[in-house]
């Protein structure tokens, strides 16, 4: 497989990184297997779960649809590197008290999509809350308490509520 | 019996600090919203290599030859193992329980061995040192298949031209019951009316967001096996791996952590799984095998797929004078290992006309082999099937003679005060709820509200629907369930706790978590009966070696039968610490008791030690303590249901919607869901089993459906073409609460976990039904009801 390799050089969490890959290697499986950041979901493996949503030079992708040679040069942020800057703190405090999350295996991709909605600033309603997570499976809440947790970090955030 | 959408005051469970009624968040929430779970996907070993199985493309065919010459030589490969080879470790087996009078299946083996009968049954594996090594290589095996004739049609799967599956089994029929109670056709005769139907259910699956995960690493140094996996029943799967590899079950340890959703898809033996195991043994190190999205869906189990001819028979005054159905359901070429596939459709007639008082029942259930994927335990199994065919029946008999459905529902409804009582079908109930539990719908969703908003838009051309549907649950299930069949799956489950030497609590129990709560729970029965702050509780599940034997997570059990246990070893160490207490103190230990981490007069409340101070002294200094006492920081206790072979609980839905008779499109505007599930423990783990429960059960409704050809190809293995419910076209669901302790034990906590699933398709039928009623629309009863079949009911296409 080493005809097929390609060296990359790119910022995932804010750390440099080389690594020589197959470009047949999907971003997700290079971040699990590569970089041992298993926090990022394999689902479905071609598009419709969004369990691999991770964000690249700022835009949430799907992990599992763009390769990892794609990435060269680029920045990289998972849920590993949200987590530890801070970044989404108060919406994995809004998912724990509101039990939005069962099995845990929607919610990286889960608060990655939120957080790209909620960044826009404002409150979304409810409905436009529900649109823009429509891309991310969760086979155990139902959805309505992340719709509820997302709705009030939006509500703080914007100082409607504390 | 009350209200209780506030935390319900209870008696006996009133401990000072208690946590039980309580909305407590999880206490192992955080790993997973930073993405520091660990699920079985995520974890490698040294030496680690990977499997991926080459599986039949057809649907029964013999395998005259596999060459694998090239894919043994391809790059990074260890092994190529065929059926034949695999079976010099491991044993086939055979899905069957006694109890199921004449239940019977064939050997299956873990690849399959001279014939292969469903799509997608693996037929070789390749071990290789990467995933993507191992599917390389299985390009490069050729396997040459003599295609044989496929049973498809459940319908005909009896017929005397139809071949027969499994030569050594005579017929296609796994397991037929019947059931005639009181008097079906005297009732039918006299009835005002009769309505007669039948309901198709589609074949779906569990689709879980982490797909089936196991790795199996055999030390042959130690003779010793530890399989790490992603199921719901830990000890059950040691017995059967010990079982099938010849070991004892004390050489097998089966480590699971987190879960990437189970729902009953996680509870059964997979021939892949077993076979990853086998080949660990064979090669002497650890392998891996995840599957992939398209391997889950021809091998997770499929549920449901049940044609039921149904009939009602009412009288004017709206009393339901009998019920009778006739259910067919094709499962596979297996009966699934160990807890059988017969156990739907048994449920199914156990279940029909559960909540009701009609006393007249016929019933015939008739289960049968077919070369698709294996049929199985699926989420609140036989439930949505039996409630929709119910609740069916009983909104089209109130149409019929004109009543309204809920009016209709109060006359035949068993009285809140008729309990203990019985159903036709010999289901026995402690204490249920039905009227109160009404009744509450009936305010909470402003039915009479709804129903004048409904008639105003039907004159502008806007077509909404109403429908109900009342339900009963099976949980904590006794022995009574698989037990008493010979399955070595345990009813009984226990809990053992140690007070660590700074006064925190480590908690080992039996029963396991995929995310519904379990550990909270576990936690809040401890803290509470022990006495320490929630903080001070660590809970431990999924570990053969170390957690108390027991069942694990399914059937609704895990808080009413694993927290009962846990709620009795918190009383046990009390006892225990209180005996220390009462030593250091030169207290009389009844004079004592625990409050928040501190041993306090029982009186008063005065403190007088903190934990961590006896903790001190019993495990430092017990030179201190009188002579001959000894200090027991440890107490196990184990439950299991006794008085009551199932703790029924029961409930009622209603989903509100808009049809759009144009395009067939339903939109869902709300749903509710009055549920009496016993004490409740932590009122929001309660709701969310609710709210995910009702869209797995609108998933069925609406959407889910693997499709068959008439070859056996499944012709949507894949997330784009299976659909399942997304964010934005579910509702926001509102739940409610009736409180019928059960008396079985001291909490007197029932399961909440099947509610959800169970009442949800019947209720939007209903509603799809009341939406079409003035359009003069067939009733529709085949699920899913995709916008073609309402358009097709409407006459358009």
């Amino acid at each position: 497989m080493s005809d097929h390799a390609l060296e990359i050089s790119l910022t995932v969490n804010g750390e440099p990184v080389n690594e020589r890959v197959e470009a047949r290697k999907t971003l997700v499986d290079f971040l699990r297997e590569d970089l041992a950041l298993t926090g990022s979901h394999v689902g479905c493996e071609h598009g419709v779960c969004g369990a691999c949503t991770v964000r690249v030079n700022g835009e949430i992708v799907r992990g599992c649809l763009m390769l990892a040679v794609q990435c060269d040069g680029a920045k990289v942020e998972t849920i590993e590197g949200l987590s530890d800057s801070g970044a989404i703190a108060d919406l994995q405090s809004a998912f724990e008290e509101r039990n939005a999350l069962q099995c845990g295996y929607c919610t990286p991709g889960m608060l990655a999509t939120a957080q790209d909605l909620l960044a826009r600033g404002g409150v979304p309603t409810r409905e436009q809350i529900r649109e823009h997570l429509s891309g991310n499976y969760c086979r155990c809440t139902g959805y309505h308490a992340i719709v509820d947790a997302v709705e009030a970090v939006a509500q703080v955030r914007a100082g409607e509520k504390k | 019996m009350k209200i209780a959408d506030s935390p319900p005051i209870l008696t006996a469970l009133d401990r000072p600090n208690s946590y039980i009624g309580r909305s407590v968040p999880r206490p192992n929430l955080q790993r997973l919203t930073q993405g520091r779970g660990q699920y079985v996907s995520d974890v490698n070993l040294p030496r680690m290599a990977h499997v991926a199985f080459v599986r039949s493309p057809h649907a029964h065919a013999r395998i005259v030859k596999i060459a694998a010459d090239a894919a043994k030589t391809a790059p990074g490969v260890i092994a190529v193992v065929a059926g034949a080879e695999l079976a010099t470790v491991m044993t086939p087996w055979v899905g069957v329980l006694t109890h199921l009078k004449g239940l019977k299946s064939a050997p299956q083996a873990p690849i399959a061995v001279e014939r292969a009968c469903w799509q997608g049954e693996a037929v070789c594996a390749v071990v290789a040192r990467t995933r993507a090594e191992a599917e390389d290589a299985c390009e490069l095996v050729e396997v040459t298949y003599e295609e044989m004739p496929a049973v498809i049609d459940p319908e005909t799967a009896l017929d005397a031209q139809t071949p027969v599956i499994h030569a050594s089994i005579t017929d296609n029929l796994c397991f037929e019951r019947k059931l005639d109670v009181g008097a079906v056709d005297k009732a039918f005769a006299d009835s005002d009316a009769v309505v007669e139907t039948v309901f198709n259910f589609g074949r779906h699956t569990g689709v879980t967001n982490e797909p089936r995960a196991v790795i199996a690493d055999w030390n042959a140094g130690e003779q010793r096996m530890t399989v790490y996996h992603g199921t719901q029943a830990p000890h059950m799967m040691q017995n059967l791996f010990a079982k099938h590899l010849g070991l004892a079950e004390h050489q097998v340890r089966v480590l699971t952590k987190d879960v990437g959703g189970s729902f009953g898809i996680k509870v059964h033996t997979y021939a892949d799984e077993m076979a990853t195991v086998a080949l660990s043994k064979l090669l002497k190190r650890p392998v891996k095998f995840v599957a992939d999205r398209i391997e889950s869906f021809v091998t997770d189990i499929h549920a449901r797929d049940h044609r039921i001819k149904a009939k009602i028979g009412v009288n004017k005054d709206g009393s339901i004078t009998a019920f009778e159905i006739d259910d067919l359901t094709g499962i596979g070429p297996y009966s699934v290992y160990p807890r059988t596939s017969g156990i739907e459709a048994n449920q199914v007639v156990n279940l029909i006309g559960g909540p009701y008082t009609c006393p007249n029942y016929r019933a015939q259930a008739r289960v049968v082999f077919t070369n698709k994927n294996v049929m199985c335990q699926y989420r609140a199994v036989g439930h949505p099937i039996a409630v929709a065919v119910t609740e069916g029946l009983v909104e089209l008999a109130a149409a019929k003679i004109g009543m309204d459905p809920l009016e209709f529902r109060r006359r035949n409804l068993i009285p809140d005060e008729a309990y203990p009582a019985q159903s036709a079908a010999g289901l026995k109930f402690e204490k249920l709820s039905h009227h109160e539990s009404l009744a509450h719908l009936d305010s909470m969703m402003n039915y009479a509200g709804l129903r004048a908003e409904q008639k105003k838009l039907r004159e502008q051309g806007i077509y909404r629907g109403i429908g109900f549907a009342s339900f009963i649950e099976v949980t904590n299930p006794s022995a009574a369930f698989y037990g008493v069949g010979g399955a070595r799956i345990t009813s009984q489950d226990g809990a053992t706790v140690k007070l660590d030497a700074q006064g925190a609590l480590i908690v080992h129990t039996g029963v396991t978590e995929q995310g519904q709560g379990a550990e909270a729970v576990i936690a809040q029965c401890m803290a509470s009966s022990f006495g320490v702050p929630l903080d001070k509780v660590r809970v431990v599940t999924g570990d053969t070696d170390n957690t108390p034997y027991g069942g694990g997570t399914w059937a609704s059990r895990a808080a009413g039968i694993g927290g009962e246990a846990a709620w009795q070893a918190g009383k046990a160490l009390r006892g225990n610490v209180l005996e220390i207490a009462g030593a250091m103190l030169q207290a009389r230990p009844e004079d004592l008791d625990i409050r928040n981490g501190i041993v306090v007069n029982k009186a008063g409340g005065a403190e007088r030690l903190p934990l961590d101070e006896l903790a001190r002294v019993a495990y430092f200094r017990p030179d201190t303590l009188p002579p001959g006492f000894q200090a027991e920081l440890m107490a196990t206790r184990h439950y299991v249901p006794r008085a009551w072979p199932f703790a029924f609980t029961n409930g009622i839905q209603a989903s509100y919607l808009e049809v759009d008779p144009d395009t067939g499109f339903v939109k869902l505007l709300k749903h509710w869901c009055v549920e009496d599930c016993g004490t409740i423990i932590n009122p929001q783990l309660v709701d969310e089993q609710i709210r995910g429960g009702v869209v797995q059960g609108i998933g069925a409704a609406l959407f889910e459906h693997c499709r068959y050809d008439e070859r056996g190809q499944m012709l949507n293995g894949n997330m784009a073409d299976y659909l399942v419910p997304m964010a934005a076209e579910m509702p926001d669901i509102e739940c409610g609460h009736v409180v019928s302790p059960t008396a079985d034990s001291e909490l007197g906590a029932k399961g909440a976990g099947e509610a959800g699933t169970a009442g949800a398709p019947g209720s939007v039928m209903n509603a799809i039904n009341d939406a079409l009623r003035p359009l003069g629309a067939e009733p529709l009863t085949d699920m899913p009801f995709t916008p073609d079949k309402i358009l097709r009911a409407l006459g358009k296409i």
